[in-house]
């Protein structure tokens, strides 16, 4: 019984952190047709900063925890600025490419103006203890960053429902010339997209860095690699879809860990693609894929 | 109080003048879809472009608008906007009921016309009840998805959600598209009530009987071109246009 709640919780907690990121790279999705691969060095960015703020003698966690939302917030909307702005009606291999080169770019800074080596970060550590319930004892992290999860995506629906910002970012979805027709402006709306994406990068980097402990170049590849599948089983550019696929592929994920036996134990990564790949042959669009249609009947 | 234009000029002038263009000429890629045209609209008009597919209506529209890419000058209430951005055009008060209505179908109803309303000065809440009193059938389906509403309906939304922010000018690019004949019918009433309020009309329309009931001023566009213009009565007192007009509505 323990053994069952304790791996619950581990799929949550891995849907969680999938959820957050698959969020981030469907909202920009959403409105530009940009996978934006570099989505994880946000989360490098959140690290970093958290490593700079221990070098500064800075460990009061309430501090770590802001500056490191703040610099993931304040290096998406950069790259906004500096380098998708000037690609934002292109072709989308465009942007694509660019996202790459981004990327690439951002992880040899990191490699060059800061070390190739792993970086401990220990100032979150005190997010971990164990909660005893009943008969089953839970991670405190995990319960957090369940609980952040369920709490960022209310958040998000309720902007996404309630402020014209937010309004505008769910049409410009569907017909982003119209929107500009409405008189919202087109950089608002792109700016206010990086800017989620950014603040959903730098939460799932504190739970990542409470987690691992440690802060390197290729941080963010692994964790957006996972977020860009769970955004394709979703349906992409639906966010909706984004939760369900983050949710699903730790389920899925936290299964075949659980359900493999020790011999196949290295062979986890290829279950779950498998799988993935079944339900992509169901559903070739995703599961919940965004609808294309511009006004007419649906 | 009326003066003619000579060839390229302008139509002709009432008491104030609200939107002129020039000289415009609108670019899709290498292709020029619009070659050179001049026209005017004062004040509480309803001027109406007709003409066949292709004849470059909606490109002058969206040149106007500032989406297509275009030469020429177009001003609004006498300052030059040819260089401004859609987003500040539309600010300044020309709201736009586009071809094939495009309403945001995964908004509702309500959060079509908040969304219209987002980028002006007006009190959204009271601005959305008064137009559910104008629109009681878009009032009935308020939290309805847009994409399920009818296609008279939906024509309808678009119009209202470009009359909410309140414009100067309001732009009308074939509001009777693809609908059965009694909507259109309904849409040429409604079109008519906001004449009778003095809002300034612009409609780009290829169903000329209605738009000839309906317009001050008429300009008949052809492969890019004013082929010609005139008031309804008099274009309506020439027979081989009427059979073109009729023709193609």
């Amino acid at each position: 019984m323990e053994y069952l709640a304790q791996q619950m919780m581990n799929a949550f907690a891995f849907g969680a952190e999938y959820a957050l990121l698959a969020l981030g790279l469907a909202i920009v999705f959403s409105i530009m047709g940009l996978v934006n691969f570099a989505h994880g060095e946000m989360i490098a960015v959140g690290g970093y900063s958290m490593v700079a703020m221990a070098a500064l003698s800075l460990g009061n966690p309430m501090i770590v925890i802001g500056f490191a939302l703040l610099a993931a917030v304040v290096a998406s909307v950069t790259l906004e600025r500096v380098a998708f702005r000037p690609v934002r009606y292109a072709d989308p291999t465009t942007g694509l490419l660019t996202a790459f080169g981004v990327s690439i770019i951002l992880q040899n800074l990191f490699l060059l103006l800061v070390s190739p080596r792993p970086i401990a970060v220990t100032s979150l550590y005190f997010l971990e203890w164990s909660i005893p319930i009943g008969m089953v004892s839970i991670s405190s992290l995990q319960l957090f960053e369940a609980l952040t999860t369920i709490i960022v995506i209310v958040a998000l629906m309720l902007f996404l429902r309630q402020t014209s910002l937010g309004l505008a970012m769910r049409a410009a979805a569907l017909d982003f010339e119209m929107v500009r027709l409405t008189g919202i402006r087109a950089n608002r709306v792109f700016a206010m997209a990086f800017m989620i994406s950014g603040m959903l990068a730098g939460i799932a980097c504190i739970f990542i860095m409470a987690r691992r402990g440690s802060v390197d170049p290729h941080l963010g590849f692994d964790p957006v690699l996972k977020a860009f599948v769970a955004c394709v089983v979703g349906g992409f550019g639906s966010l909706p879809g984004a939760v369900l696929g983050g949710f699903l592929l730790g389920v899925v994920e936290v299964a075949m860990l659980v359900l493999l036996p020790q011999s196949l134990g290295g062979m986890t990564d290829a279950f779950v693609f498998g799988i993935i790949a079944l339900v992509l042959v169901w559903r070739p669009n995703g599961i919940l894929a965004a609808r294309a249609e511009k006004g007419d009947k649906q | 109080m009326l003066e003619r234009r000579g060839h390229n000029g302008p139509a002709f002038r009432f008491s104030k003048e609200m939107l002129s263009v020039d000289n415009l000429e609108v670019f899709h890629g290498p292709i020029k879809a619009v070659h050179g045209i001049s026209f005017k609209i004062d004040a509480g008009q309803c001027v109406a472009l007709l003409g066949p597919n292709g004849a470059g209506k909606t490109s002058t529209i969206s040149a106007i608008t500032g989406i297509a890419r275009a030469t020429g000058q177009v001003l609004f209430e006498g300052s030059d906007i040819s260089k401004t951005p859609v987003e500040a055009r539309i600010q300044r008060g020309i709201s736009v009921s586009p071809e094939g209505r495009r309403v945001f179908a995964n908004l509702t109803v309500e959060e079509n016309l908040r969304l219209g309303s987002a980028a002006s000065d007006s009190n959204t809440k009271t601005s959305i009840a008064e137009f559910f009193d104008t629109f009681p059938i878009l009032g009935e389906r308020r939290h309805q998805s847009a994409g399920t509403l009818s296609g008279g309906e939906q024509q309808m939304l678009a119009i209202a959600r470009a009359l909410i922010a309140k414009p100067r000018i309001l732009l009308l690019d074939e509001p009777s598209l693809g609908l059965a004949p009694k909507i259109v019918g309904q849409i040429f009433s409604l079109i008519g009530d906001l004449k009778a309020k003095g809002i300034t009309i612009l409609l780009v329309e290829q169903n000329a009987a209605q738009a000839l009931r309906l317009s001050d001023y008429v300009y008949f566009l052809n492969n890019g071109r004013i082929a010609a213009e005139g008031t309804a009565e008099s274009l309506g007192k020439s027979d081989t246009l009427m059979a073109e007009l009729t023709g193609i509505s």
